[in-house]
C-alpha cells in the first residue's frame, strides 16, 4: 500500500499531473465535445460519475484478481465493468435529461474508449493505492478532467469570434491552445507534496 | 470519379496518406502524444499498435458472420484486450527498461479509438485480406506519424535520435519539447503542414480542372 496522504493525491491527480494535460489520457472527448462550455461541463461530470465507479470496480477486481492468481485478466475485466458502467450512465442520462443526451450525441458511449478511465483503474492498480486512496484519486482525476474541458470550452467559445487563419481553424488551433494550457499546468509542479 | 472496385494497393496506401489515422482522422492521439518524447518509444508503440490492429482486424473479419449484432461491440473489445495483453507480456519479456518508460500506455492500446474504429468500420464488414491489408496500412500510418512527431520532438529536446547524440556539446535543449505540452504544440504544427499539403492539392486539382473546360 501506498503511503501518499490523501490531499496530495488530490492535487496531484487534479493539477500536478493532469491527466488530460499532462498524461494525454481522454483527449478524444477534450477536443470532440469542448466547443460549447455547457455541453463540456456536463461531459466533465459524466466522466468524473464513470470514473469514481470504475475505481470502486477497480479495487475489487484487483482483489478478486490477486485471490484466483490470475492477473493476465486484468485488462478485459476492467474494460468490461467500465463498459457496463457507461451503459448504465447513459441509460439515467436519457431518462433524467433528454437534451443533454443528444447533445453529447455519440461522445457519450464513447466513454467506454475514453483512455482516462482504463487509464485510471491501471494507475491506482500500479500505485497499489488502498481504498480511500483509490476514491480520492479518481475524485481527483475527475475534477482535473472536468476543470481541463471546461477551461478548454471557455477559450475555444472566445477563439470562435477571433479571427483566425482559415488554415489553423479547427483542430490545430485546439492543439495549439492545449499546448499553451499544458504549460501553464506545469505551474503547479511542486504543490502538494 | 466511377471507381467501383477498389484495388488492393490501395487499401493499403490510403491508411499512409489520405485517411492516415492521426493526421487526417485525429484517431488514437492519447497514446500518439503520450509516448513520443523519444523516438524510440514512439516507433514501438506504432509497432506494437500496428500489431493489435492487424491481429484484431484478423479475428473480426473472421469471426464476422458468428459474431451477432447486440454484442459485438463487447465481442470487439475482448478480442482486442486479449491481443493488447499479450503484446504486454512479450514487451515485458523483450525489454523490461522499455516496458517501465512506455507505463501504462502499453495496455491503453486496448482504448485506442482507431482499432475499435476499425473493427467496426472495416473489418466486421470485409473479407480477411482486405482486412489484413486495412489493418497492415493503417498500422503503418499510425507508426509513421508517431515516429514523425517522435524525432522532433527527440530532437529538439534531448538533442539526439534513437540515443545517439546528434550535436556539438553546447547545444542548448528544448526543456519545452520533453514537456508534455512539446507533444501538443508538434502535433498542431505538423498538422498545419498536412492541411497546407491538403489545400494544395485541392488547389492544383481545381486549377486543372479549369484548364480542361
Amino acid at each position: 500500500m501506498s503511503d501518499a496522504s490523501h490531499w496530495s493525491i488530490f492535487v496531484n491527480a487534479a493539477l500536478v499531473n493532469n491527466f488530460v494535460l499532462a498524461y494525454f489520457l481522454g483527449l478524444c472527448p477534450f477536443f470532440g465535445i469542448s466547443a460549447k462550455l455547457e455541453t463540456a461541463a456536463r461531459m466533465g461530470g459524466a466522466v468524473s460519475f464513470v470514473m469514481l465507479v470504475a475505481s470502486v470496480c477497480a479495487y475489487l477486481i484487483n482483489l478478486l484478481l490477486d485471490v484466483v492468481n490470475a492477473p493476465y485478466l486484468k485488462i478485459i475485466s476492467y474494460i468490461l465493468v467500465i463498459a457496463s458502467t457507461v451503459q448504465l450512465v447513459e441509460m439515467l442520462m436519457r431518462k433524467l435529461s433528454p437534451t443533454t443526451f443528444r447533445a453529447m450525441g455519440i461522445f457519450l458511449p464513447l466513454i467506454t474508449t475514453n483512455c482516462a478511465i482504463l487509464g485510471l483503474a491501471l494507475f491506482q492498480t500500479n500505485r497499489g493505492y488502498g481504498f480511500t486512496q483509490a476514491v480520492t484519486y479518481a475524485l481527483g482525476a475527475g475534477a482535473g478532467f472536468a476543470l481541463a474541458l471546461v477551461l478548454m470550452a471557455g477559450v475555444r467559445e472566445k477563439l470562435d469570434l477571433g479571427n483566425v487563419p482559415d488554415l489553423v481553424k479547427g483542430i490545430a488551433a485546439a492543439f495549439i491552445v492545449a499546448g499553451i494550457l499544458s504549460l501553464s499546468f506545469m505551474g503547479f509542479g511542486g504543490l502538494g507534496r | 470519379m466511377l471507381r467501383k472496385e477498389v484495388s488492393s494497393t490501395d487499401e493499403y496506401i490510403k491508411g499512409l496518406w489520405r485517411e492516415n489515422p492521426v493526421f487526417i482522422q485525429v484517431l488514437g492521439l492519447c497514446a500518439a502524444l503520450a509516448v513520443s518524447n523519444t523516438a524510440i518509444n514512439a516507433l514501438t508503440m506504432g509497432l506494437a499498435t500496428t500489431f493489435v490492429l492487424l491481429m484484431s482486424g484478423m479475428s473480426v473479419s473472421a469471426l464476422r458472420n458468428f459474431i451477432p449484432r447486440e454484442a459485438r461491440l463487447v465481442s470487439f473489445i475482448c478480442i482486442i484486450a486479449s491481443f493488447v495483453t499479450a503484446v504486454d507480456y512479450v514487451i515485458q519479456a523483450i525489454s523490461l527498461e522499455l516496458h517501465r518508460s512506455l507505463g501504462a500506455f502499453i495496455a491503453l492500446i486496448v482504448v485506442n479509438c482507431l482499432i475499435l474504429g476499425r473493427a467496426e468500420a472495416f473489418a466486421s464488414k470485409n473479407s480477411l485480406g482486405r482486412s489484413v491489408l486495412d489493418g497492415l496500412g493503417m498500422g503503418f500510418g499510425f507508426t509513421v506519424a508517431l515516429l514523425a512527431i517522435g524525432v522532433v520532438r527527440e530532437i529538439l529536446g534531448s538533442g539526439s535520435l534513437f540515443g545517439i547524440s546528434l550535436f556539438p556539446d553546447p547545444f542548448q535543449t528544448w526543456t519545452v519539447m520533453v514537456l508534455p505540452s512539446g507533444g501538443f504544440l508538434v502535433t498542431a504544427v505538423l498538422l498545419l503542414l498536412v492541411n497546407w499539403a491538403k489545400n494544395r492539392e485541392v488547389e492544383a486539382e481545381k486549377q486543372s480542372q479549369e484548364v480542361a473546360t
